[in-house]
C-alpha cells in the first residue's frame, strides 16, 4: 500500500530519535529506493594509497567558460527567476580547492528535468537544459548563472514533493574527497517532509546544504544572488606549498 | 571545518554527468585497450539501471597522471579517469589500459566510486587486477575476511576484466572509508 505523507513524517521523526551523525544515513527506509541499495556491512577503514592520494585534474580544455551560464544555451531566454549561485570550494582544513571541476544539473522553473525519465506533467522550457560546468578559481571560487528550479513531485509516497534544489558534483585534491550532493534554497516549506534531506539527521549538518541569499551577489536590474560554500573532507596528503594558493 | 554532507545522485544524473566518450579512457579500437565491465546489483540481486561508476587509475607504467582532458577526450592523452552509467540491464563498461603498480611490490588497482539513485551517498571501493603475485601481500586484501576478498578483485574473461558491484546482500562488495572522512564526521 502506498504510504501517505503522514506515514513518512512519522518515520522521519522516529529516525531522528537515533541521530546518525552529519552524513546521510545510508539505511533510511523512508526513502523507499534506499531499502535494497544500501550496504549492510560497515565500510572497511584503510589509509589511502597510490591513486587514492590524488584526484583527477581538469583544465580549460575540459570546460568552456560559457558552460557556467545556464541561461544562454539556447536561442531564447529561459523562463523563471534569474539567479547567480557562487561560493568557494574548500578542503576540510580550510584550504581552497583551486582549478577543480564543478558540475551542476537541475530542473527548470516549473520543476521539470530535461530527462526522458521525468514524467512530471509540467512544461519543458525549450530555452533551458539545466546543465552547467565550471572550474574553481585560484581561491576555490565557483560561480554560475541559472534560473531558480521549481520543486517537483516524485513517487516515493503519495503526494511526495522534493524541495527545490540544484545537484552538485565536486572533486577535491585527493580521491577520497569526491562529493555529490544537492544545494537547497533558504526557507523551503518542504524541508521537514523530504526523506532525502531528512536522511541527514543532524540539523546542523543539514543546514550546510542550504544556500544563503546574498544581496552582494544580487545585481541591479538583472538577477538575485545566492552564496553557498562547500567544505569537503580533509586531504590525506600533506599539502605542498604549490597546492596552497593565496586566499586573500 | 564540517564537511558538507552528500546526497543521492538521483534518477536524472545523466543530464548533468554524461558526456561523449566518458567511459573511453582510450578509444575502444586501441590495440592495448582493455574492457573493464560488470553489473551493479541490489539486495535482491536485481540489476541497478541507474547507477554511475567512476574509475581513477595509474597508467600501465604505474604513473599517476594528472592530465586534463577527461571531459574532452582527444583520443591520445591518457588521463586515468573515466565515468560510466549502467544501462537497463545494470551493466556498465569502460575502455582503458591496465594500471601498473605505483610502488614496486604493490598490487595495481582501479579506485572506484559508485553512485546510484536510492544510494544516499557515494561509495568507494577498489578493483584489483587479477593474477598478480602481489595480491597475496596486499594490506587491504589481507585485512578483509577471506570470503569477501574476491569482491575486490576483477576476473579476467575473454570479453575483458569483469568487476561486478553488489550494493547489498550475499556477496556484498567491500566498500571503503578513509581516516579523514571519519575525522570530519565524528
Ligand atoms: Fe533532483
Amino acid at each position: 500500500m502506498e504510504s501517505s505523507q503522514a506515514d513518512i513524517n512519522r518515520e522521519i521523526e522516529a529516525a531522528a530519535q537515533q541521530p546518525g551523525g552529519p552524513q546521510p544515513k545510508l539505511d533510511y527506509p523512508s526513502y523507499r529506493s534506499s531499502i535494497l541499495r544500501h550496504p549492510k556491512q560497515p565500510p572497511h577503514l584503510i589509509d589511502p594509497e597510490s591513486v587514492e592520494l590524488w584526484a583527477p585534474a581538469f583544465g580549460h580544455r575540459d570546460v568552456a567558460v560559457d558552460e557556467a551560464d545556464l541561461t544562454i544555451q539556447h536561442a531564447g531566454t529561459p523562463i523563471g527567476e534569474r539567479i547567480v549561485v557562487t561560493g568557494r570550494v574548500l578542503d576540510g582544513d580550510g584550504h581552497p580547492v583551486a582549478n577543480q571541476l564543478v558540475e551542476v544539473w537541475q530542473a527548470n522553473a516549473a520543476g521539470r528535468y530535461r530527462h526522458q525519465r521525468d514524467q512530471h506533467p509540467a512544461p519543458h522550457d525549450p530555452n533551458f537544459t539545466g546543465v552547467g560546468r565550471m572550474l574553481t578559481g585560484p581561491d576555490g571560487t565557483y560561480r554560475f548563472q541559472t534560473i531558480k528550479p521549481g520543486p517537483y513531485p516524485w513517487r516515493n509516497h503519495l503526494n511526495a514533493w522534493r524541495p527545490a534544489h540544484i545537484h552538485f558534483s565536486l572533486f577535491g585534491t585527493d580521491f577520497t574527497q569526491r562529493l555529490v550532493t544537492q544545494m537547497y534554497f533558504p526557507g523551503d516549506p518542504l524541508f521537514p517532509l523530504d526523506p532525502i534531506y531528512q536522511s541527514i539527521t543532524d540539523p546542523k549538518a543539514r543546514d550546510l546544504l542550504i544556500a544563503q541569499y546574498d544581496h552582494e551577489v544580487t545585481t541591479p536590474e538583472w538577477s538575485t544572488g545566492y552564496r553557498w560554500d562547500v567544505v569537503l573532507t580533509g586531504t590525506h596528503r600533506t599539502p605542498l606549498e604549490s597546492d596552497i594558493e593565496e586566499t586573500a | 571545518m564540517s564537511a558538507v554532507p552528500g546526497q543521492t545522485v538521483g534518477p536524472f544524473f545523466h543530464l548533468g554527468l554524461e558526456y561523449d566518450a566518458m567511459n573511453e579512457l582510450v578509444p575502444p579500437g586501441n590495440p592495448k585497450a582493455v574492457r573493464l565491465h560488470g553489473t551493479v546489483r541490489d539486495g535482491n540481486g536485481d540489476p541497478v539501471p541507474d547507477a554511475v561508476l567512476e574509475i581513477w587509475q595509474a597508467d600501465p607504467q604505474g604513473a599517476v597522471l594528472r592530465q586534463p582532458g577527461s571531459l574532452r577526450r582527444d583520443g591520445w592523452t591518457f588521463t586515468g579517469w573515466g565515468r560510466a552509467a549502467t544501462g537497463a540491464d545494470g551493466h556498465y563498461q569502460f575502455f582503458t589500459l591496465e594500471p601498473g603498480a605505483t610502488e614496486p611490490g604493490t598490487a595495481p588497482f582501479f579506485a572506484v566510486t559508485v553512485f546510484a539513485r536510492g544510494l544516499m551517498d557515494r561509495l568507494f571501493t577498489r578493483a584489483y587486477l587479477p593474477d598478480v603475485p602481489e595480491l597475496s601481500s596486499d594490506p587491504l586484501l589481507s585485512a578483509v575476511a577471506e570470503d569477501r576478498r574476491h569482491t575486490l578483485i576483477t576476473t579476467r574473461e575473454p570479453d575483458g576484466l569483469v568487476f561486478d558491484v553488489r550494493l547489498q546482500g550475499d556477496d556484498e562488495t567491500v566498500f571503503l572509508t578513509y581516516p579523514r572522512l571519519r575525522d570530519a564526521w565524528s
